[in-house]
């Protein structure tokens, strides 16, 4: 359609182009708003920000190079918040990836009559607020009266309760496992989606030759899932690093920086001053230097996976 | 012959319908263990603090609502949830008319510069919100919405914008050409063949955004957190829950009773869509 125009020079045929799709432009405008203003716009006035010395008010932004990521880089917190955010990641998303297949597997099951009811519950954590979930656990978890302290005094397998909130040593892996029994639910209806692409006559032909269930399972239905699991890990991860809102309303960060994330760091700088001057500039240092980390590691994992892919295809051919 | 042949190999210690109402037993017990914290919570709001501290079993002995009534006096509650109503249908019908126009233009069109806004999209999917809460509050702020429930509102609407972007351009991409070929040729308008035959199609993806946009809105915590900093009466449910901790730590039944009514309306809105929502989430995964 575009092409009828063979006659102008190249410019009046790309202008005739665009003018041919005005009304496709128009659709775009309010996609492009949204997207430009609160997506767009921010990733690139992150970098600007984080070359300033800023408080919030624009009298006060003064341009002082790199000086933000220097001082970063020598920041023991900084690091702190970094390491932190790796690791809870790292132990998160196996965790919560595997305890979700697991569910999945068992609840693909068509005959289950009660999957349906099963599954909502699984889902149930998911859809109540972080905010809620903070506060309820805080309670749970309480080492004066907590039901789960309590609980285990009676059972008899603590002496003494536990201060899962409280321990420096304990409180990063509480939270890590608070976080995998929220989010369980969103992961398990990833798997059941890529179980639903497993076909009905491969279970068929498995029931044939004698292949029994856990077999099927291992050996049939894993591998012909696994292109998802790399898909499911990358989105799983990433949630895990923007876990702020768990960490904050149940410890800040807390007790001596031991569960300190970088979005904590952050927002510790930036909002959670306390009396002291907000560094805007410098909290932008940290978020940037973080989302590129994490941009990194995407690229990465993304050249990762087309290898894989290329692989197996060279393997099939 | 065949037949003889598997039932010798599989011999069933139990016959599977047995097994499956094992299963589903074991199923129940660890469901209810995953959610026991939640019928903790509603248990512990229908209880005064001194039952609660006391440690009794799940029911109530004596049921109470004034755990309610004071976190919704004391707490704003009742305003909270208002609050939390404006700005997520507000975010709710603004990110589903724009991200499934843009998807519609983007699945199905042709235009100069489509490649290169699929290329922005991609590029910004894996951002942390850490990273750009920044500049969003400064944008706010020099808009003049930086302290209202519609800076909220339209910040929201950037959270999982660009998922929902291209959930609606590949489900558009698939739909076949007929159904918009006829319409044109009735002189349906685009406009028109958008609203009343692609979008009508498109029903699961238009369910599941507004599905995970509500869940979003709902749970978002740091956006509202900042913009509600230095204003108390514009705060969210979940900020609204989180202060009342931070000045009630002691009032366990107030603070249960907060967080129930503030997952109450998306627990009934998801029991309802849930059916909807894991099919559609299915279909986009698979796509």
């Amino acid at each position: 359609m575009a092409d009828t125009n063979l006659s102008g020079s190249p410019s009046q045929r790309l202008g005739a182009r665009i003018w041919a799709s005005r009304t496709d432009y128009l659709f775009l405008v309010p996609g492009m708003l949204i997207f430009g203003a609160f997506i767009l716009y921010p990733i690139f006035a992150s970098e600007y920000f984080s070359l300033l010395n800023w408080s919030g008010f624009d009298a006060n932004a003064k341009f002082v190079g790199l000086a933000n990521y220097a001082e970063l880089l020598q920041d023991s917190f900084f690091w702190n918040a970094f390491k932190r955010s790796f690791i809870f990641t790292l132990s998160t998303v196996p965790a919560q990836m595997f305890v979700s297949l697991i569910f999945a597997i068992i609840l693909n099951n068509k005959l289950l009559k009660l999957s349906a009811l099963f599954r909502t519950l699984i889902f149930l954590p998911v859809v109540t607020p972080v905010a809620v979930i903070g506060i309820v656990m805080t309670i749970m978890l309480s080492p004066f009266n907590g039901p789960i302290n309590m609980g285990l005094l009676d059972l008899r397998l603590l002496a003494r309760p536990l201060d899962f909130l409280g321990d420096p040593k304990l409180v990063l892996w509480t939270l890590a496992a608070i976080y995998v029994w929220k989010w369980v639910g969103v992961t398990m209806v990833y798997w059941l989606a890529a179980l639903q692409t497993v076909p009905a006559e491969l279970y068929e032909a498995c029931k044939l030759d004698g292949v029994k269930g856990w077999q099927v399972t291992l050996y049939v239905v894993m591998p012909m899932i696994m292109p998802f699991a790399i898909v499911i890990a990358l989105i799983s991860a990433i949630s895990a690093l923007n876990v702020f809102p768990l960490i904050q309303s149940m410890t800040q960060g807390g007790p001596y920086f031991a569960s300190e994330v970088m979005e904590v760091y952050i927002f510790r700088y930036a909002f959670a001053t306390a009396g002291a001057i907000p560094r805007l500039g410098y909290a932008s240092a940290a978020g940037v230097f973080f989302g590129l980390s994490i941009m990194g590691l995407t690229l990465l994992q993304i050249f990762a996976v087309r290898h894989l892919r290329n692989r197996e295809r060279t393997n099939a051919a | 012959m065949p037949r003889d042949e598997s039932a010798a190999i599989r011999q069933p210690m139990i016959s599977p319908r047995a097994r499956r109402i094992v299963i589903s037993i074991i199923l129940a017990a660890i469901c209810c263990f995953w959610i026991y914290p939640l019928l903790w919570m509603v248990s512990a709001s229908l209880k005064d603090n001194a039952a609660i501290f006391a440690n009794e079993g799940l029911i109530p002995s004596k049921p109470t609502i004034a755990n309610y009534l004071r976190a919704w006096k004391e707490a704003h509650i009742g305003a909270y949830f208002f609050n939390t109503v404006f700005v997520t249908v507000g975010s709710v019908v603004i990110v589903t008319i724009s991200s499934s126009m843009m998807g519609y233009v983007l699945g199905r069109r042709r235009f100069v510069g489509r490649r290169l806004v699929f290329a922005l999209i991609a590029f910004t999917i894996f951002v942390p919100q850490g990273y750009t809460i920044i500049p969003v509050f400064d944008l706010l702020t020099r808009l003049g919405i930086g302290q209202s429930l519609w800076g909220v509102m339209l910040a929201t609407c950037g959270g999982s914008f660009v998922i929902f972007v291209l959930l609606f351009a590949g489900y558009f991409s698939q739909i076949p050409n007929e159904l918009e070929e006829a319409a044109k040729m009735d002189g349906v308008s685009f406009i028109k063949t958008f609203w009343y035959v692609m979008l009508p199609l498109s029903k699961p993806i238009v369910v599941t955004v507004i599905v995970m946009q509500t869940l979003y809105a709902w749970n978002d915590f740091l956006l509202p957190l900042v913009v509600t900093l230095a204003n108390p009466a514009i705060r969210t449910l979940s900020v609204g829950v989180y202060a009342f901790r931070g000045e009630n730590f002691i009032d366990w039944g107030g603070m249960t009773a907060a967080s129930t009514i503030s997952i109450l309306p998306v627990v009934i809105l998801f029991l309802f869509l849930q059916r909807y929502f894991i099919d559609g989430l299915a279909g986009a995964v698979k796509g």
